[in-house]
């Protein structure tokens, strides 16, 4: 509250300064903009959206944005939990499949044991926050490589799932102004989706915390020797992608209201590891952007969606994702090799 | 074994009232490996130790229990006088005792400042800890500048930086905030002359200014440069502990090849490996 108060009480800023400084200083903006690691999926995002806006005359429709929006929100924001993760030198490979449990916690709890909906919702994510304590607590204490353990809780969670649910698929309509608000509502998923990003994004790029998780993933001993808790980082990482998944997987069974244990949400994490990873997140550990991971969530639905309208095969959508994640990553490597050279030539 | 005892692992003499840090008894293990044994080392307020010795002699593994990292498994470390139980690296930077390490510590991808602030980020508080990042960019740029370190800005990152320029971010990360002890791990390794100098001078402002320093490096011809006495460490224990003013590099020299021939001719030179040489 104090904070924002400053905030408030901040003067104006100065009038600029004459117009040869102004015009450096807007140069020096646009080049630090340009190198931004989010800018080159960025401009794939905006050439894809130019190409079936121009090409086709549904893709720029109300209802088609309300299309994509539903299917880029859990994208966005897995992929974004991700790429804090993989920021940390880890990787959750159980996201897709706390997405798609979790709700079903809450179907439990609320439709057959009676619990009000917003407490079965709490209960729900604590379960979630367990979860991901249990991936954390097995990568760093026993060491185990997270692509190993995660891949483990994936398949026990899915089968925990399949039992519990005799693979039977549920209807879970909330209804009323709760059910609107948490996905009843035709944006209420991408409202939700951007206030978790945004989160994300203050926790990766503006805390503590974030600085932690560069630390733990870019020199992890480093880290250690100056001071930073490396494993209690990383289990964090690990909670929040659990925690947030199981969120917006809440969120988006009260927009379809439909439960199916027979989707493991492998293919909900496949798609946000690669949102995050075109969007300029390294798989080596110590970059990572939320920006570009929500970017990255908009090119995988743009293209979607889009290759959907035009008719296009779905077979087709497999090899378009693979040579356009391979095309993003190309771009984003030379971009990045041209940031450095210009930070090495500058050094005094 | 006993070769080593005889060459004198005879107690150190009595700590001088003026000793800022005792290392009494000290000894780690690492398995079946006997990293250091009884070590008895002290340092004088303002005074810049040399700790010599081959590589796995157990120098940094010493450093390491100093500063923290490391648990000794026997023996006790006081800092002005009083026995201190260091639990982690922030427990004994609480207690003063910061730390340059051999690998530099840094963080590659995260700018200068914020390898600067590593592990005691300035915050705005709140639930998320968000980072006062004005502040603490202001803060590394009067430190540097005030410690003479030339850097393009404190925006660029690490990665970005020669050699010379990481340990200088290094350094400045270890004394930015009042330390009693500075441990100082190979800061002259893997470094050419021109960034050896500036390290060299980094080290010497800092010894003016009354810092209390060890210095490890298995090169002792920087170390006579830069110190006040000088240790060496051998196979886990101390087996020279003399005055600069006191001893002469031909004498530190003659004492080493003495040594290296003699784990030659008891068939232990292979371990030697040429680092005696230096």
């Amino acid at each position: 509250m104090a904070r924002h108060a400053t905030a408030v009480e901040t003067p104006p800023r100065m009038a600029p300064g004459p117009p040869q400084a102004g015009w450096a200083l807007a140069a020096r903006r646009m080049r630090r903009v340009a190198e931004r690691r989010e800018m080159a999926i960025f401009l794939v995002a905006i050439a894809l959206f130019l190409y079936f806006w121009t090409s086709t005359t549904a893709f720029a429709s109300y209802f088609n944005f309300v299309t994509l929006a539903q299917f880029l929100a859990p994208i966005a924001v897995i992929g974004a939990a991700e790429a804090v993760v993989i920021t940390a030198g880890e990787i959750d490979l159980s996201s897709g499949t706390a997405f798609i449990f979790f709700p079903f916690v809450v179907y439990f709890l609320w439709a057959n044991a009676g619990v009000p909906l917003g407490l079965a919702i709490v209960i729900s994510l604590v379960c979630a926050a367990g979860f991901g304590l249990i991936n954390g607590l097995l990568t760093t204490l026993l060491a185990l490589p997270s692509f190993v353990t995660t891949l483990g809780t994936l398949f026990a969670l899915d089968g925990v799932m399949l039992i519990t649910s005799n693979g039977v698929q549920e209807t879970m309509s909330f209804g009323g102004t709760g059910g609107s608000v948490l996905g009843g509502y035709s944006w209420s998923e991408i409202l939700w989706a951007l206030a978790c990003v945004a989160v994300i994004y203050y926790l990766l790029h503006q805390s503590r915390f974030g600085s932690h998780v560069v630390a733990a993933g870019g020199n992890l001993l480093g880290a250690a020797e100056a001071g930073v808790a490396v494993r209690r980082v990383k289990i964090w990482c690990f909670v929040m992608t659990s925690v947030v998944a199981a969120f917006i997987g809440i969120i988006d069974a009260a927009r379809i209201t439909t439960l199916d244990p027979g989707n493991d949400g492998t293919v909900e994490m496949f798609y946000a590891i690669a949102a995050a990873v075109i969007g300029g997140t390294a798989l080596t550990g110590g970059r990572g952007t939320i920006v570009g991971a929500a970017v990255g969530a908009v090119v995988l639905g743009i293209l979607y969606d889009g290759l959907y309208i035009k008719g296009v095969s779905a077979y087709y959508f497999q090899l378009v994702l693979g040579v356009a994640i391979l095309g993003a990553m190309v771009a984003n490597v030379q971009l990045r090799r041209a940031a450095v050279r210009r930070w090495r030539s500058i050094r005094r | 074994m006993s070769m080593t005892e005889s060459v004198g692992a005879a107690p150190a003499p009595p700590a001088p009232s003026d000793a800022i840090l005792q290392v009494e008894h000290v000894s780690k293990s690492f398995g079946p490996v006997l990293a250091l044994r009884d070590v008895n080392l002290y340092l004088r307020r303002g005074e810049v130790l040399g700790l010599v010795g081959d590589n796995g002699a157990g120098k940094s593994t010493l450093c390491k229990i100093i500063c923290g990292f490391h648990r000794p498994d026997s023996g006790t470390i006081r800092l002005e006088g009083k026995e201190i139980h260091l639990r982690s690296v922030q427990d004994a930077r609480r207690h003063g005792i910061d730390t340059v390490y051999q690998d530099l510590a840094l963080v590659p991808q995260l700018p200068i400042y914020s390898n600067l602030f590593l592990g005691r980020e300035a915050t705005l508080g709140g639930p998320l800890r968000l980072l006062a990042r004005s502040r603490m960019r202001k803060v590394a740029e009067d430190y540097l500048q005030a410690i003479k370190v030339s850097v393009p800005s404190v925006n660029a990152d690490v990665e970005t930086l020669s050699g010379g320029q990481r340990q200088a971010v290094a350094v400045a990360r270890a004394t930015r905030s009042q330390v009693k002890v500075l441990l100082l791990d190979e800061p002259l390794a893997a470094m050419g002359a021109r960034e050896s100098a500036l390290i060299i001078d980094l080290i010497k402002d800092l010894a003016a200014k009354g810092q209390s320093m060890i210095v490890v490096d298995h090169n002792y011809t920087h170390l006579f440069q830069l110190c006040d006495r000088l240790a060496i460490l051998q196979e886990g224990v101390i087996t020279f502990d003399r005055l600069v003013a006191d001893t002469s590099l031909q004498e530190l020299t003659e004492y080493m090849v003495n040594e290296y021939r003699r784990q030659v001719d008891t068939g232990r030179g292979e371990r030697a490996d040429g680092a005696g040489s230096h």
